[in-house]
């Protein structure tokens, strides 16, 4: 069988709703592996997801969030899908994907949740090469909300902010502690900020720096980021951060925004993606 | 999107890593893991899960492998491989841990290479390349 063939088919049933489809064609796109006439039949498909990026440091709780995230969205009913990057060695191109054990098992069972763990290989930026297309195939499968965990994040990983609608950097109590000049790339990025382990000390502080730093850029800026105390192991915090997200959401659509980026995305697919 | 004819990224092999007991015992899962991945491997830990959990991370991320860490109880693993079995999803299984030798002839028996205690890290990194060395090319 040809791979065109192949790749047309696996996606036609993919879009069907085959769950297996699906996650053999993500393989697909991870190894680039998808042709012109599918990527068409994505983008017809596409555009109706709202995807959420979730990033920060190393150990800040992205993955227990993102555990906390699904939870509040099933019990309201939606369905959910989350793309979970980690990094790959730089010496054996091999890596751990460990977001999964974050997860609580009834997750791992829903039919309403599908979660695909990703590795960076090599790619810079705090995700990997595929997401744009992950993004889009599982959009073009009727996903209709996306989470995306990137890799523990530094200075400069800041993909996300132009893959995500809506954009959460995830701090922790002390984070405020370092030089302020480090913390500026992260924060820009943010379209809702969450201090997580919010019971330990300094969170005051951290708010307060958050606060002086957000001040700092504020000036002609539509939105400006909310700052929520999360729990994540004891799901504290995690509706006032959900209903920050949708917030966020009702902005871009009603501002016209997230329009301008459908958009911007269709041309930018067209252009990069698609040349040799 | 990628066109045809772009040069494709075969990528690493994936393997999916599962605890089929509950005792605490996370080392011997962790070192395999460790190795695997520095063998080249993207290993994705799925914890302590239920047969049916297995097949179904197995099945959305895709593998091309499965490693099973046994708690002495090979019941546990036959099960596994039947429901793997009526989801349809067909992947090789390794198994290690405590497995006790007339375990390991029943595995063998239903195609499951073991790797009970004393088996060297670099056997099971090998058995894991001959066994999806079909599938990454």
């Amino acid at each position: 069988v040809p791979a065109t063939v192949l790749a047309e088919e696996l996606l036609a049933r993919a879009l069907a709703g085959e769950r297996r489809a699906l996650a053999r064609a993500l393989s697909a796109v991870e190894r680039g592996g998808l042709v012109p006439a599918s990527a068409a039949l994505l983008d017809a498909a596409a555009g109706r997801a709202y995807t959420v990026g979730l990033t920060g440091p190393p150990g800040a709780g992205k993955s227990t969030l993102t555990d906390a995230l699904i939870a509040i969205e099933r019990a309201a009913g939606g369905r959910i899908a989350v793309l979970a990057v980690d990094p790959s060695s730089p010496y054996s191109g091999g890596a751990i994907l460990g977001d999964r054990v974050r997860l609580a098992p009834q997750h791992l069972a829903d039919d309403g949740v599908f979660v695909r763990s990703l590795a960076s290989r090599g790619h810079l930026g705090g995700l990997a090469r595929a997401v744009p297309d992950a993004l889009a195939l599982l959009d073009a499968c009727g996903w209709p909300t996306i989470l995306v965990e990137t890799v523990g994040v530094g200075q400069t990983e800041l993909a996300i902010a132009g893959t995500a609608d809506t954009t959460i950097v995830v701090v922790n109590p002390g984070w405020g502690d370092e030089v302020q000049a480090n913390k500026a790339g992260l924060l820009e990025v943010a379209d809702v900020l969450v201090i997580n382990k919010s019971d330990r000390d300094g969170v005051a502080r951290t708010r307060a720096d958050l606060v002086q730093m957000l001040a700092l850029g504020a000036a002609g800026r539509a939105w400006t980021p909310p700052i929520i105390d999360t729990i994540a192991t004891e799901a504290i915090g995690i509706e006032t951060l959900w209903t920050a997200v949708a917030a966020h959401r009702s902005e871009l659509e009603q501002s016209g925004a997230l329009a301008e980026r459908r958009a911007a995305e269709r041309v930018s697919a067209g252009c990069e993606s698609r040349s040799p | 999107m990628a066109v045809s004819g772009e040069l494709l990224d075969d990528g690493a092999p994936r393997v999916l890593m599962a605890k089929t007991s509950l005792d605490g015992h996370w080392r011997g899962i962790n070192v395999v893991s460790r190795a695997l991945r520095d063998g080249g491997f993207e290993v994705i830990l799925a914890g302590m899960v239920t047969a049916e959990t297995i097949a179904r991370v197995a099945a959305d991320e895709d593998v091309d492998l499965i490693g099973l860490n046994v708690g002495g109880r090979v019941e546990v693993v036959e099960r596994i491989l039947d429901t793997l079995q009526e989801h349809g999803v067909d992947v090789p299984v390794i198994a290690g841990g405590t497995i006790p030798h007339y375990a390991v002839e029943r595995l063998t028996a239903r195609g499951v290479r073991s790797f009970p205690p004393g088996s060297s890290l670099e056997a099971i990194v090998a058995c894991a390349r001959e066994l999806t060395r079909t599938t990454t090319g």
